[in-house]
């Protein structure tokens, strides 16, 4: 079969090239996700808050990440900062872009998280003359983790498979080598699969991770 | 000596729904007083507004003679901010019908975690006395136990011991005992008792009649959002003088 000759003959070279990319891949889903983790649960915190004026903003905020295509956002970055004199290198279009998208989705695990938690447990905190910023980070946060782990983890496997689109804003990651691979030699199927196969093996563990974190919380509860 | 509680024609309405209509009562300091009536008749609201887990529509609460919830500017009553009613919610200990521990820390961690966040004690110091009010309520064998691991009147206990020590000037009990298993309520009775012999001052909310006449100074009936008849247990609870105490009074003994 043509297929399995030219994985023969050419896959190893197809596989340590696309791998020269993993590192901008793993480094921007990381980086990425670090960002979402902190805006998201600004976001979150907002979107709680007694006051319509602090709410508001939230609320747009993830409206609109959630209801724009992540490419859009990146493209906005990218090439349209640039004409409030501002130009983003690559990697840092990349990072803020999927990091701000993120967070608009983070944000809602946080705060189903958050909601999660009895309202008693608010109040008994009070009640005790706690603040209602103390309250939430000694006891309603700590305890809201537990629930918000296995979502976050899988959050993560969907923003490390959402870098693939950063090729668009010039990030040389394993898709950018793999669209070069395939217009020098021309060899589309086994090099994406290929391509595939590689972000399979960093999924998979996370997915097994988010697998573990789901029973962990189980016997917690 | 002014009393230690003091509430001045307190209203309270959700929406439509009057639940408060002109409170007034003085708790004096060491005085023990109960508060009984049908359910709806505001006793758990008039309890949640002394600590200001419910906002007032109308009418003030003092305690030591200090307004608790709001301060007065330029002759105008002003909500506190977070910060200050912390401040003063550190002086009045509540206990929840539903106990409200918190299920990521042991006992012991329930009981040390306000000393240490709010009051700012040292760890050593904060656990010396979360053990000795664990003690006090007899549960220095469950120190280490999670929550979920504890029955429900143990559970009752360990979060009156974390209301403890936080030595509250004053303690607000909203039913107790009512989320209770009946073979759980008397160990959970028994240190309310103990802490009545002490000599602090408490605000019971009950359904326990007979708990009420033996450890109360004052009984007070509520109905309707306010206060039908108030006075010792022996003349409220034994011969009431009005109809609807009487009334209510017959149907918990008809249980």
């Amino acid at each position: 079969m043509y297929f399995l000759h030219v994985l023969e003959a050419k896959g190893w070279y197809f596989l340590t090239t696309l791998l020269g990319g993993w590192p901008e891949t793993a480094g921007v889903a990381a980086a990425s996700l670090v960002f979402a983790l902190v805006v998201g649960l600004f976001i979150a915190l907002l979107r709680l808050s007694r006051w319509r004026l602090l709410r508001f903003p939230a609320i747009a905020y993830v409206e609109f990440f959630r209801g724009t295509p992540a490419l859009v956002q990146l493209f906005v970055i990218y090439f349209g900062l640039p004409d409030t004199g501002f130009q983003p290198s690559p990697l840092q279009a990349a990072i803020v872009g999927l990091g701000l998208n993120g967070a608009a989705y983070l944000s809602e695990i946080y705060r189903a998280g958050i909601e999660s938690i009895h309202r008693g447990q608010m109040e008994a905190s009070l009640s005790l003359g706690m603040t209602p910023a103390s309250a939430m980070r000694y006891i309603i946060l700590p305890q809201a983790i537990r629930t918000m782990l296995p979502p976050i983890t899988n959050f993560a496997i969907v923003l490390l498979k959402d870098t693939a689109i950063i090729f668009a804003v010039g990030v040389v990651e394993i898709m950018a080598l793999a669209r070069n691979l395939v217009t020098e030699t021309l060899q589309s199927a086994v090099i994406y699969l290929i391509a595939g196969a590689i972000y399979l093996c960093m999924t998979i563990p996370m997915a097994r991770i988010a697998a573990r974190l789901e029973r962990a919380k189980r016997a917690w509860q | 000596m002014a009393p230690l509680l003091q509430i001045v024609d307190l209203h309270k309405r959700f929406a439509e729904l009057e639940v408060l209509s002109g409170i007034s009562l003085d708790v004096a300091r060491g005085e023990k007083v109960s508060i009984i009536g049908p359910s709806g008749s505001g006793k758990t609201t008039l309890l949640r507004c002394i600590n200001y887990l419910e906002k007032p529509t109308a009418g003030h609460v003092y305690i030591d003679g200090k307004l608790i919830g709001e301060k007065q500017v330029n002759g105008n009553y002003v909500h506190l901010s977070d910060r200050e009613l912390a401040k003063e919610r550190q002086e009045i200990g509540f206990v929840f019908q539903r106990f409200n521990l918190f299920p990521h820390l042991t006992a012991l961690g329930n009981v040390t975690i306000a000393p240490q966040k709010v009051l700012g004690l040292p760890r050593e110091e904060a656990e010396a006395r979360g053990r000795e009010m664990l003690t006090k309520v007899g549960l220095a064998h469950k120190i280490n136990e999670y929550p979920e691991r504890l029955s429900g009147g143990q559970q009752q206990r360990v979060a009156i011991a974390r209301v403890l020590a936080m030595q509250p000037k004053l303690m607000l009990f909203d039913e107790a005992t009512s989320a209770l298993d009946p073979e759980l309520i008397g160990e959970v009775l028994r240190v309310m008792r103990q802490l009545a012999e002490e000599g602090r001052t408490m605000v019971i909310v009950t359904h326990e009649i007979q708990f009420a006449g033996e450890v109360s100074d004052r009984v007070i009936f509520m109905d309707g959002g306010k206060i039908v008849e108030q006075g010792p247990p022996r003349e409220v609870l034994q011969k009431p003088q009005q109809p609807r105490t009487r009334e209510f009074l017959k149907h918990i003994q008809e249980r």
